[in-house]
C-alpha cells in the first residue's frame, strides 16, 4: 500500500463509508434501534437521572482518591489469592501476559472481551511472538476472522450484516454457502469456540468492575464466554485499566442498573460474573494498566473521561458515529467517547477526532456516568489548535475570517461585496472545490443586509 | 427595559427577513429593540473549530456593543449559547460574566422573560419543528429524548398558538441535522447524509414548511431541499409569529 503524507482522516475515511448510502442507512436505523431500546429501558427506572447522577459521583469520588482504592484492592486481591501486576503502559501489559503465558508454555489461549487489550493492541503482539490467541466473544470473533479492529465497543461487529457473516463462516468454519441463518451461525461459532475452550491452559478476560473493598473482579458478558474460558483454564489473567475500580461491592447495585440498560436496553447482562478467588490449583492474574490514565488524571479539564464504563450508549445515539461507521475513527475505541479519549494517547494522530462531531451534546445525555463528552470535545478542539497539530490551510482559513469579523467596516465590505458576486458571478462560489456546493445549494443572496435595511428604516440610528 | 438586538453575522448578510421579523415581533409586544450597528459575530466560528484563542477581538466587540442594555435578544440558540459559555473579556471579567447571563434567545425572551402569550399571527400550514440542538440541549428550550423528563417546550408552546398552524409529528423528534458550523464543510459528507436524513423525516410526515430557532440550521437544510428541487421550504419561527396569512 502506498503511504500517503497526510495521516488518516474521520472526514476521508466517512465520506467512503458514505458511497454506499443504502448501507448507511442500514447502519443508522440499526443502531438507532438500541437507542430507542435504550430510551424504554431508562423510562422503565423512574429514578434513572438520579441513578446517573449517583454512579457519576461515586466515580468522581474514585478518582479523587484512585491510589487509596487502588492499593487497597492490590491487598485484598493478593489476600484472596490472586498476583497482582502493575503496567505503566501498553507496552508494559503485553510483556506481562506475554511472561505470564510463556511460564505456562501455552501456545493456544482464549480471551473474551476487552476493550483495554484492544487498546494495548495485544493481539498482534501475542500473534508476533507465537500465541494464537482467540476471541471467544462472537461479535469479537466474526471481526477476528476477518481481520478487523472492532467497530463498536459492545457491538464489535455491528456493520457486518448477517450474510457476509454467512460467507465469513463459510469461508473460515466450513458452514454450508448461502446459509446466513443467526440461530445456524451462532451455533456453528459454538461448536468451533468449544474446541477452543477446551484446549487453552490460559483464560484472558477483560474487567467491568474491580471492587476495592473485596478484592474481586466482575465480567459482564451475554454469552457466558468469560465464565467458560475461566473455568475451564489452569490460569486466568484479567486486564484492567486503573479506573475500573470502585469502591463497594454493593456500588454495583447502581452500576450493573446502569450498564446494559444503557448499552443494549437489557434490564442486565445475561453473566455478571464475579471472579475473587481462584480455584485449587488455578492462577489468578490480575494486571492494572496506567497508559496514559494518571496523567489524565491531572487534568481538570479531560479527568472526567476515565468515569467511562464503555457501555457505548455514546455510539449508538451519535448522529455522526451511526453514519460514518465505526472505523473512519481509525482507533480501537471510536465514537464519542474515543473522540475524546484517543487525543490524550496521541494527539497528532487522533487531532481530526474531536471535529468529528456537531457538538449536538446528545452523548452526555445519554451517558450513565454524566461525562461531558461533548463540552471534551470542544476543548480538545483548543488543545489540539494550541499545540499546533491543526491542518495549515485551516489556520490560514480562520485568520482571515477572524480579521473579517473582528472589524465592522471590514464585515459590511466583505458582506456586500460577497453577496454581490454570488449575485453577479455565482460560478465564484458554485463549483466544486466549495464543499457546502458539493450537495447543497447556496444561500439566495438578498439585496441588502439587515444592517443596511435597519440604516435607512431607523434613521440610522441604533 | 433597554434591549439590544444582537443579529447573527450571516443571518444579518443571507437572511435580513429574519432579522427584520424579530424586530416587528418584539416591536408588536410594546417591546423597543435598539440594534447597534457595529456589531458582527460572536466568534463562534473560529472558538468551535479550535480557535478561540483568536476570538478577543469579537468577545470585546459584543462586550462594547451590548454591555449598556438590559437585555440583548437574538433569534440563533448556537450564537447565544456561544456567549453565554464562552464570553470573556480581560479586565472585564465580571461585566462580560454578567453580561452573558442577560443574553436571550428569542423564544426564550418571549416566554420567559415577557411571558408573551397570545401572540396574534397566522400560518395555516403543516409545519415540522426542526429543534437546533444548541437551543435545545445547550440553552434548554425544550426537553430532550434522552432523558427521563416531564416534558416542555418553549418553542412549541409559541407555535400552538398560531392560527391555523399544524404541528406534525416527527419519528426523530431532537436528532441534529448535521450542520455543526465549520463541520458543514469540513466532514461534509456525513453533515449532508444528516440533514438529508433529517429533510426526509419531516417531507415523509407532510410537512410544507420546516421551522426552527436557527437560522443556520434550516439555512443548511434549504441547501438540501432546493439542490432536490423540494418544494418544502424553510422558514425561522420569528416570521412564522409575525405572519398573517
Amino acid at each position: 500500500m502506498r503511504k500517503t503524507e497526510t495521516p488518516l482522516s474521520h472526514a476521508s475515511l466517512a465520506e467512503s463509508f458514505n458511497k454506499d448510502e443504502q448501507r448507511v442507512n442500514w447502519h443508522d436505523q440499526t443502531l438507532w434501534f438500541i437507542r430507542e431500546k435504550r430510551d424504554k429501558a431508562a423510562w422503565q427506572i423512574p429514578e434513572w437521572e438520579q441513578l446517573r447522577e449517583v454512579a457519576s459521583t461515586i466515580k468522581s469520588n474514585v478518582l479523587a482518591n484512585l491510589h487509596e482504592y487502588l492499593t487497597a484492592f492490590e491487598k485484598a486481591a493478593i489476600n484472596n489469592g490472586a498476583v497482582v501486576h502493575w503496567a505503566e503502559n501498553a507496552e508494559e501489559h503485553n510483556k506481562i501476559v506475554l511472561s505470564i503465558i510463556q511460564k505456562h508454555k501455552a501456545s493456544n489461549i482464549v480471551k473474551s472481551k476487552s476493550m483495554l487489550t484492544e487498546e494495548c493492541h495485544l493481539n498482534a503482539f501475542l500473534a508476533k511472538n507465537g500465541v494464537d490467541v482467540v476471541d471467544t466473544d462472537l461479535g469479537e470473533r466474526i471481526v477476528q476472522l476477518a481481520n478487523e479492529p472492532p467497530s463498536h465497543i459492545v457491538l464489535p461487529c455491528i456493520h457486518w450484516k448477517k450474510e457476509e457473516i454467512g460467507e465469513l463462516f463459510h469461508q473460515h468454519l466450513g458452514t454450508p454457502k448461502g446459509n446466513a441463518d443467526p440461530q445456524f451461525l451462532t451455533g456453528a461459532a459454538r461448536k468451533h469456540l468449544r474446541t477452543k475452550f477446551l484446549s487453552s491452559s490460559v483464560a484472558i478476560t477483560g474487567v467491568n468492575f474491580a471492587v476495592s473493598e473485596t478484592g474481586e473482579v466482575v465480567v459482564c458478558t451475554n454469552e457466558g464466554n468469560a465464565d467458560l474460558g475461566v473455568q475451564l483454564a489452569d490460569v486466568h489473567i484479567a486486564c484492567m485499566g486503573i479506573e475500573k475500580i470502585i469502591p463497594k461491592r454493593r456500588d454495583l447495585g447502581v452500576f450493573l442498573r446502569l450498564l446494559t440498560r444503557s448499552a443494549t436496553g437489557q434490564p442486565i447482562t445475561t453473566y455478571s460474573s464475579h471472579f475473587k478467588t481462584p480455584r485449587k490449583g488455578q492462577e489468578m492474574h490480575i494486571v492494572l494498566v496506567d497508559n496514559g490514565r494518571s496523567q489524565r488524571l491531572a487534568s481538570d479539564d479531560f479527568r472526567n473521561a476515565l468515569k467511562c464504563i464503555r457501555c457505548g450508549a455514546c455510539f449508538n445515539t451519535c448522529p455522526v458515529y451511526r453514519r460514518s461507521g465505526g472505523h473512519s475513527y481509525h482507533t480501537a475505541v471510536a465514537g464519542p467517547i474515543g473522540s475524546i479519549l484517543s487525543p490524550g494517547w496521541d494527539i497528532k494522530k487522533y487531532s481530526d477526532l474531536p471535529s468529528a462531531s456537531t457538538l449536538c451534546g446528545s452523548c452526555s445525555n445519554v451517558c450513565p456516568v454524566k461525562i461531558d463528552i461533548h463540552d471534551q470535545l470542544y476543548k480538545w478542539r483548543q488543545e489540539i489548535t494550541k499545540k499546533g497539530n491543526s491542518p495549515k490551510q485551516k489556520t490560514i482559513l480562520m485568520n482571515i475570517m477572524n480579521l473579517i469579523l473582528s472589524h465592522p467596516v471590514l464585515f459590511n465590505l466583505a458582506g456586500s461585496f460577497g453577496r454581490k458576486v454570488m449575485k453577479w458571478a455565482p460560478s465564484v462560489v458554485n463549483n466544486r472545490i466549495n464543499p457546502w456546493y458539493k450537495q447543497r445549494e447556496m444561500p439566495e443572496p438578498p439585496p441588502q443586509s439587515f444592517t443596511e435595511w435597519y440604516k435607512k428604516n431607523n434613521n440610522g440610528k441604533p | 427595559m433597554k434591549i439590544g438586538l444582537f443579529i447573527p453575522c450571516y443571518v444579518n448578510q443571507f437572511y435580513p427577513n429574519v432579522a427584520i421579523a424579530t424586530l416587528h415581533l418584539l416591536e408588536s409586544l410594546g417591546v423597543t429593540a435598539e440594534y447597534p450597528l457595529n456589531q458582527t459575530c460572536c466568534g463562534q466560528p473560529m472558538a468551535n473549530s479550535g480557535y478561540g484563542y483568536l476570538t478577543d477581538r469579537c468577545n470585546t466587540l459584543f462586550f462594547k456593543n451590548f454591555n449598556s442594555y438590559d437585555y440583548i435578544v437574538s433569534p440563533s440558540g448556537s450564537c447565544v449559547l456561544h456567549i453565554k459559555e464562552h464570553l470573556h473579556v480581560n479586565g472585564f471579567e465580571d461585566e462580560s460574566h454578567n453580561l452573558s447571563k442577560r443574553v436571550f434567545e428569542l423564544t426564550e425572551f418571549l416566554v420567559d422573560v415577557l411571558k408573551a402569550d397570545g401572540i396574534k399571527s397566522s400560518f395555516p400550514f403543516k409545519v415540522g419543528l426542526h429543534q437546533s440542538c444548541h437551543g435545545q440541549r445547550g440553552l434548554k428550550l425544550s426537553q430532550m429524548s434522552e432523558l427521563v423528563a416531564s416534558p416542555f417546550s418553549k418553542t412549541e408552546f409559541l407555535l400552538k398558538e398560531v392560527k391555523g398552524l399544524e404541528l406534525i409529528k416527527l419519528s426523530r423528534k431532537d436528532e441534529c441535522c448535521g450542520f455543526g458550523g465549520t463541520f458543514c464543510v469540513t466532514e461534509e459528507a456525513v453533515s449532508v447524509k444528516m440533514g438529508k436524513d433529517r429533510v426526509q423525516d419531516h417531507i415523509g410526515h407532510g410537512a410544507q414548511y420546516i421551522t426552527g430557532n436557527d437560522v443556520s440550521c434550516l439555512m443548511h437544510l434549504e441547501g438540501i431541499l432546493k439542490r432536490n428541487k423540494s418544494r418544502v421550504k424553510i422558514i425561522h419561527i420569528a416570521e412564522i409569529l409575525t405572519s398573517e396569512k
